[in-house]
C-alpha cells in the first residue's frame, strides 16, 4: 500500500510554531490582591515536558498563582512568561495565540452545563480552529475516547459523576492539543480510585504528548506519583521556600514547614 | 503501512476509509496491518485519529494489527483511547413524537400542578407551627424583605405608578373632552388607579423584582446545597426560608399599593391641571365625590392578595430548582411568568366578585 502521508492540500490553519522559551518562567513575582500581599518574590522555571507541582497549606496562594500563570490576573510586581510572552504586556493577538497553546482543568470541571460534553469539547475547536465540522467530531469523538468518556457524548453535565466531569473537563483542556495543561487541585472532591484514574491520565499525556502539566494540589499521595519537581507556597514566609524533586525534598527538607507539609505532620502530640 | 511526515491537525491529512477504497487491486484489501514510523515527523491528534480508523476497519474485517511498529506514546494513546467506562452510557433522551411530546407535557403539568398544591400544604402547615409557635418567626430575614419591599422598592414604584396615573389622566382628557366631561377626568384617575391598577402594576412590578429575587435567592442555596443541610438537619426550608419572605411581602404589599395610588393620582391631577385648566379643589373634590372607601380598600385586598401569590411563586420555584448554574435562572424566569399571570387572573377574579356583591 501506498505511503501514508499528509496531502498538499493548503493547511487550514498555520501549524504552531515551535517554541524554543521554557514553557512557563516566573520571575521575582508579587500575588496581591489589593494592598494585601499573599505571596512575594516567586521565581521559577517550569521546563518543557515536565510535570511540575504546585504546593502549599490551604490559603497558601496555590490558586491564586495558577491564575498568575493562565493569564487570569496581571502581575502587580513581577513578570510570567507563557512560551516566551509575557500574558500581562502581550498585544491581544499574541495573547490569543499564547492562550491557545494552553489547557486548564479547573477544580470543579467547570464544564459548560447548558452544552454536552461532546459540544464542550467541541467548543473551542469550533470558536479557535478552522477545522470542518467532520474533523471536530472526529476529535472530539478521540479525546472523549482518550479520558475514557466513548459514547458519553450526548451527555450533560448533571447526568455524570464528579470523577467522570472531571475527565470531560479534562478532555475539553486537551481539545486544541495544548503545549501545556494546568490544573487545579484535580483529586479534590474524588474518591481514591477516581483520584489516582486522573493521576494516570496526566501521567499518561505527560508521557505521550510531551506536554508540559502544571498542577495545584496538596495531596500528598498525588503529589509523590505524578510530581517531577514541585515548588512549596509558605503562607507564613508569604514566598516559595522549596523547589526540587519531592522524595528529595521529604527525604531531607530545607526547612520545617516543607518537612511538616511533606510528612503530614500536625505538630500536635499523638 | 508507511506513516511519514508531519501529522497535524491543522493541516491536511489522508482519510484511511479513501485510501483502502482507492488502494490499487495490486495492492490488494489488506486484513492484516503493520506500521513502518522511521519516516514519521511531528504528530499530533490527527495522527490517533487516523490510526483509531485503521483500528476500526481491522476490528470490522476481523483482521490482525501488529502495533510493534508505532512508537511506545502513541500505542499508549491508543490504548487509553480503547479504555471502556465502568459505567456503560444509556439513551440520554429518546426524541418522542408530536403525540407523546403533548401527553408528557400534560404528564409534566400535572404534576407541577400536584407539586404547587403541596407545596402550598406545607405553607399552610408552617404557618399554623408558627401560629401555635412550634417554630420560632425568623424575624431576621422577615425585616430583611420587609426592608427590600419598603425604602428600596419606592423609586420604582413611584417611577411607574406616576407614568400610569399620566396615562390615565391623558386617556381620559382625550375621550373626556370630545363630550364636554373633561371635569370627569378625576373619577377616571380615581377609580382606575385605587380600584385597578395602583395594585395590578405594583404588583407587576414586585413579581418581576421581588418574585425573580426569592426564586434565585432559594434556587442558589438549593444549587449550593444549603437546602439539603437544611433537611439533613430536619429543619423546614418553608419555615426557615419561605415563611418569612411571603409574611414580610404580604405586610408590605398594601402599603405599597397605598402608595402607588396616590403617587398615581397625583400624576394624574398634574395632568388634568396642565390640559384642562382644573384646579387642585376642583380635581379633588371630582375625585372623592366619584370614588369612596371601598374602592380603595378593594385595591389593599388585591395588594394583599397579590403580595401572597408573589411570594409563594417565586419562593417555590425556588425550592423547585435544578442544581446546575443555568437552573437558577429558568427558576427566576418560571417565578416571574407564574406571578404574573396568577396576579392578573386575581385581578380578573377579584373584579367579577366585586361586581357580583356591587361593591
Amino acid at each position: 500500500m501506498a505511503d501514508m502521508t499528509m496531502d498538499s492540500r493548503p493547511a487550514a490553519r498555520a501549524a504552531a510554531p515551535a517554541v524554543t522559551a521554557p514553557p512557563v518562567d516566573v520571575s521575582h513575582l508579587t500575588m496581591q490582591y489589593g494592598s494585601n500581599i499573599v505571596m512575594k518574590d516567586l521565581t521559577f522555571t517550569i521546563e518543557r515536558g515536565e510535570v511540575f507541582v504546585l504546593m502549599g497549606g490551604s490559603g497558601s496562594g496555590k490558586s491564586t498563582l495558577l491564575k498568575y500563570l493562565v493569564g487570569l490576573r496581571e502581575a502587580e510586581a513581577g513578570a510570567v512568561r507563557i512560551n516566551g510572552e509575557d500574558l500581562s504586556t502581550a498585544d491581544e493577538e499574541a495573547r490569543r495565540k499564547v492562550l491557545q497553546r494552553i489547557g486548564v482543568l479547573y477544580q470543579g470541571g467547570a464544564l459548560w452545563s447548558g452544552l454536552t460534553l461532546a459540544e464542550n469539547v467541541a467548543l473551542p475547536l469550533e470558536e479557535l480552529t478552522d477545522l470542518d465540522p467532520t474533523s471536530i467530531a472526529e476529535v472530539v469523538d478521540l479525546k472523549l475516547a482518550l479520558v475514557g468518556l466513548r459514547g458519553f457524548g450526548e451527555f450533560y453535565p448533571n447526568a455524570i459523576s464528579g470523577g467522570m466531569r472531571k475527565r470531560a473537563s479534562l478532555a475539553r483542556a486537551i481539545a486544541l492539543d495544548p503545549d501545556i495543561l494546568f490544573f487545579d487541585e484535580p483529586s479534590s472532591g474524588l474518591d481514591p480510585i477516581s483520584a489516582s484514574r486522573l493521576d494516570d491520565l496526566i501521567l499518561a499525556i505527560a508521557a505521550s504528548f510531551g506536554t508540559t502539566i502544571v498542577v495545584v494540589t496538596h495531596d500528598l499521595a498525588s503529589i509523590f506519583r505524578i510530581a517531577d519537581r514541585a515548588l512549596f507556597l509558605d503562607i507564613s514566609q508569604r514566598t516559595m521556600t522549596a523547589l526540587g524533586d519531592p522524595e528529595s525534598l521529604r527525604d531531607s527538607p530545607p526547612n520545617d514547614e516543607v518537612r511538616r507539609f511533606l510528612t503530614r505532620d500536625s505538630g500536635s502530640p499523638k | 503501512m508507511a506513516l511519514v511526515g508531519t501529522w497535524r491537525l491543522s493541516e491536511s491529512r489522508p482519510t484511511f476509509d479513501a485510501l483502502i477504497h482507492d488502494a490499487p487491486e495490486s495492492a490488494g484489501r489488506e486484513q492484516a496491518f503493520a506500521f513502518d514510523t522511521t519516516a514519521l515527523g511531528e504528530w499530533d491528534s490527527s495522527l490517533l485519529i487516523f490510526l483509531r480508523a485503521v483500528e476500526d476497519h481491522v476490528e470490522a474485517q476481523g483482521g490482525t494489527l501488529d502495533r510493534s511498529g508505532l512508537p511506545t506514546k502513541i500505542a499508549t494513546l491508543l490504548d487509553l483511547a480503547r479504555a471502556v467506562e465502568e459505567r456503560e452510557p444509556q439513551a440520554p433522551e429518546e426524541k418522542h413524537s408530536p403525540v407523546a411530546r403533548l401527553g408528557l407535557r400534560t404528564i409534566a403539568l400535572w404534576d407541577s400542578s400536584a407539586e404547587a398544591v403541596t407545596f402550598l400544604g406545607e405553607v399552610a402547615q408552617g404557618f399554623g407551627r408558627l401560629l401555635t409557635r412550634e417554630v420560632r418567626m425568623q424575624w431576621r430575614q422577615f425585616w430583611v424583605v420587609v426592608e427590600s419591599n419598603s425604602a428600596r422598592a419606592l423609586p420604582i414604584v413611584t417611577l411607574i405608578a406616576l407614568l400610569v396615573g399620566v396615562i390615565i389622566a391623558f386617556l381620559g382628557a382625550v375621550v373626556l373632552q370630545r363630550f364636554g366631561a373633561g371635569y370627569y377626568v378625576s373619577y377616571l384617575v380615581g377609580y382606575g388607579m385605587l380600584r385597578e391598577m395602583g395594585a395590578l402594576m405594583t404588583g407587576i412590578i414586585m413579581a418581576g423584582r421581588t418574585g425573580a429575587a426569592f426564586a434565585a435567592e432559594i434556587g442558589s442555596m438549593k444549587v449550593t446545597e444549603e437546602l439539603d443541610a437544611y433537611a439533613t438537619l430536619g429543619i423546614s426550608p418553608v419555615d426557615h426560608l419561605v415563611l418569612p419572605r411571603v409574611l414580610g411581602l404580604f405586610a408590605m404589599m398594601p402599603l405599597l399599593v397605598v402608595y402607588a395610588d396616590v403617587i398615581g393620582i397625583l400624576g394624574g391631577m398634574g395632568v388634568a391641571m396642565a390640559l384642562l385648566d382644573l384646579s387642585v379643589t376642583q380635581f379633588m373634590s371630582g375625585l372623592l365625590s366619584a370614588v369612596s372607601l371601598s374602592d380603595a380598600l378593594l385595591g389593599v385586598v388585591k395588594a394583599t392578595i397579590f403580595g401572597l401569590i408573589i411570594g409563594l411563586s417565586g419562593c417555590m420555584h425556588g425550592l423547585r430548582t435544578g442544581t446546575d448554574a443555568s437552573a437558577v435562572g429558568r427558576a427566576a424566569t418560571s417565578a416571574v411568568v407564574l406571578g404574573i399571570t396568577l396576579i392578573i387572573t386575581a385581578n380578573a377574579v377579584v373584579d367579577w366578585l366585586a361586581a357580583l356583591w356591587q361593591i
